[in-house]
């Protein structure tokens, strides 16, 4: 398999996003698209996958209650259990209705916290992380779609051409 | 038409704009050069957080006795401004998190600068708390961290330590909020910036974000889940600090309404602290294009609605006070005796701000109007801030034993260290409004072909 791809640069999002259709319904492979905003429809249009990352969301919140559960109950329960304005401190139920606020508090900071570290690591976004995107323009105004070459070249620059772009590249495909 | 968006509704980005165009005037005020005038308010604003920080150093130093609380009123401005200052940061996350889970697109052009005023008041709020402590060096006891002598740990049934984790799972989920959304925007700076210096921090800053459709459709996902997240953290937030006077046995402070009327007054001082700034700003910025006339409008409304919310709080509060007919009733912040006390001024400053001055909002012709709202927006902040200054003053200055009945006398430093906060505020929005896209640039080009101006011409 090469390791070349063919950029095709687009001006506009609605013509991207017919051009990403008819390319795929030709049977080329998009490696990638790059976006300056988010295209709505885009990721239907080349078939990604939806994200699971609200699930993960939801499993770290879920991680964020347990510990906040088993916090509250080994610091006040078990291991010094204290008689504060004579609130029940004898067992974990009887004191819990004091232990909501924490209890959610800390649901929110997981789930948040670690779905957003989820996300960088998952795109590959942190400190002094090097931009990888084919053109600067593509944060500007403009679009690119990567398209993987099979010794194809000639055929491909046409028919992208065909789908609007206004200019054409070929280049090796990092990674 | 995909685009299509239903003629009656007005435009957000005004003007024959192009993608391009979004780009350059975001990236104006950063490559480009202060003014005057942003001098000038700078300088201002420096002096001011420099006399806090000097009032907060002698406060330390010295004591808190060099404050005006007495044995009486031992809450006074501190607790005072850390409720102005939490409440206002609540517009931010309300901006940013309940109008995207309304699909209300006119928060695109003003939800960066509204995170930025949470964020920036979340960190003056904490100030007090902390200051307050006296022994600030001893803070970290409210860490659920055991005790030097083994196993005493803080205590979790406190609304005080409620607080802790509230404010700071607030202001944290806030940051990182506020911060994904801020990636695509600073590699937008960083890809056209032709400074070196300027591409190193903006590249730093961006984490390298390429805008690659899957990092969109997780940005996109991530931005939803936050918001689910951050709606009832907010509401969370101002109920928790509410429950500081709520689960207390004041009289006036006792009372089931707390929460919900806190929030909804956090809200309505919130958005006027976003008028404040956004009003001048999209002027001084040249942002009239994106922050227009109806997005001041739609924050007018939300001010008269939780305005109202805010005077039924305060109508109900005073109708049970008096219908209780308890004598201690009668002493606290809505009350006849309130009204007609040593602290009149304090009250009808209250009712006058909040609650008779926003019913000219009813008015499309003043709510629409930059200079009306501007000075509203200046009287709902003086208001909330006497709200609370009557919550915790005038009730704690009416006990239950008359031979205690004082009042509160600020000192130089309590006013130093509340003018420093506001000054502190400023140097940090001023610095935000020079150095970061102050309108999400991003997003406000996914809305250009349906709400912009042109487009929504030419299709019709």
């Amino acid at each position: 398999m090469s390791n070349k791809v063919i950029q095709a640069m687009y001006d506009d999002d609605d013509v991207l996003i017919k051009a990403v259709k008819e390319t795929r319904a030709a049977h080329h492979h998009i490696e990638e698209v790059y976006t300056p905003f988010p295209v709505h429809g885009l990721d239907r249009a080349m078939g990604l996958e939806d994200t699971r990352i609200a699930i993960t969301a939801f499993m770290y919140g879920l991680v964020g209650l347990s510990f906040a559960v088993w916090m509250l109950n080994y610091m006040m329960i078990q291991d010094w259990p204290q008689n504060i304005g004579g609130k029940p401190s004898f067992s974990f139920h009887e004191n819990m209705p004091a232990f909501v606020p924490i209890m959610f508090e800390m649901t929110v900071f997981f789930a948040a916290h670690l779905m957003v570290i989820t996300f960088y690591m998952r795109s590959k976004i942190w400190p002094f992380q090097k931009a990888s995107n084919p053109d600067p323009r593509t944060t500007d105004d403009k679009f690119v779609m990567e398209v993987a070459i099979h010794g194809n070249e000639d055929e491909l620059t046409s028919f992208l051409k065909e789908t609007g772009a206004i200019e054409i590249k070929v280049a090796d495909k990092h990674e | 038409m995909a685009h299509y968006e239903a003629p009656i509704r007005e435009p957000l980005i005004l003007g024959d704009k192009t993608y391009h165009d979004i780009s350059n005037d975001i990236a104006a005020p950063i490559e480009g050069k202060a003014n005057k005038w942003w001098w000038g308010v700078f300088t201002l604003a420096l002096i001011c957080f420099l006399w806090g920080v000097g009032a907060i150093i002698y406060t330390i130093g010295t004591g808190i006795g060099v404050w005006g609380l007495n044995n009486k009123i031992n809450w006074a401005w501190d607790i005072t401004n850390f409720v102005w200052w939490v409440g206002i940061g609540h517009a931010g996350t309300l901006i940013s998190a309940v109008l995207l889970l309304f699909r209300q697109k006119w928060r695109m052009g003003i939800n960066r600068s509204a995170e930025a005023m949470t964020i920036f008041a979340v960190v003056q709020a904490g100030l007090f708390p902390l200051i307050h402590m006296g022994r600030i060096w001893n803070g970290y006891w409210v860490m659920p961290i055991p005790n030097q002598f083994g196993s005493l740990w803080a205590n979790f049934n406190s609304p005080l330590l409620w607080d802790v984790f509230a404010i700071s799972t607030y202001l944290s989920v806030s940051l990182v909020f506020w911060y994904t959304g801020l990636l695509p925007d600073f590699a937008m700076i960083r890809d056209r910036a032709t400074k070196p210096f300027q591409k190193k921090i903006y590249s730093l800053l961006s984490f390298g974000w390429t805008g690659r459709a899957k990092d969109w459709q997780r940005f996109e996902e991530v931005s939803l889940v936050l918001a689910g997240l951050a709606t009832p953290l907010v509401l969370s937030v101002h109920t928790i600090v509410s429950f500081d006077f709520a689960t207390s046995v004041i009289p006036g402070w006792h009372s089931t309404v707390y929460p919900p009327y806190f929030v909804a007054g956090a809200v309505f001082s919130g958005f006027a602290m976003v008028q404040t700034l956004l009003i001048v700003m999209r002027k001084v910025s040249n942002m009239e294009a994106y922050i227009t006339r109806v997005h001041i409008e739609n924050m007018n409304k939300v001010i008269l609605v939780t305005g109202g919310i805010v005077m039924v709080a305060y109508l109900s509060e005073f109708f049970v006070g008096w219908y209780s007919g308890s004598l201690y009733e009668d002493f606290t912040y809505l009350s006849v005796g309130a009204a007609t006390g040593p602290y009149w001024w304090a009250f009808w400053a209250l009712i006058l701000c909040n609650g008779v001055f926003p019913q000219l909002l009813w008015f499309k012709k003043l709510r629409t109007n930059y200079t009306v709202s501007f000075i509203m927006s200046i009287i709902i902040n003086i208001g909330m801030w006497f709200e609370r200054f009557d919550i915790i003053v005038i009730n704690l200055s009416r006990g239950h034993l008359p031979s205690s009945w004082t009042m509160f006398e600020p000192t130089f430093v309590d006013i130093g260290i509340y003018v420093g906060t506001i000054g502190f505020f400023f140097v940090l929005f001023l610095l935000y409004a020079r150095t970061f896209p102050v309108v999400a640039q991003a997003e406000v080009k996914s809305i250009l072909k349906s709400s912009g101006e042109n487009y929504k011409k030419h299709h019709h």
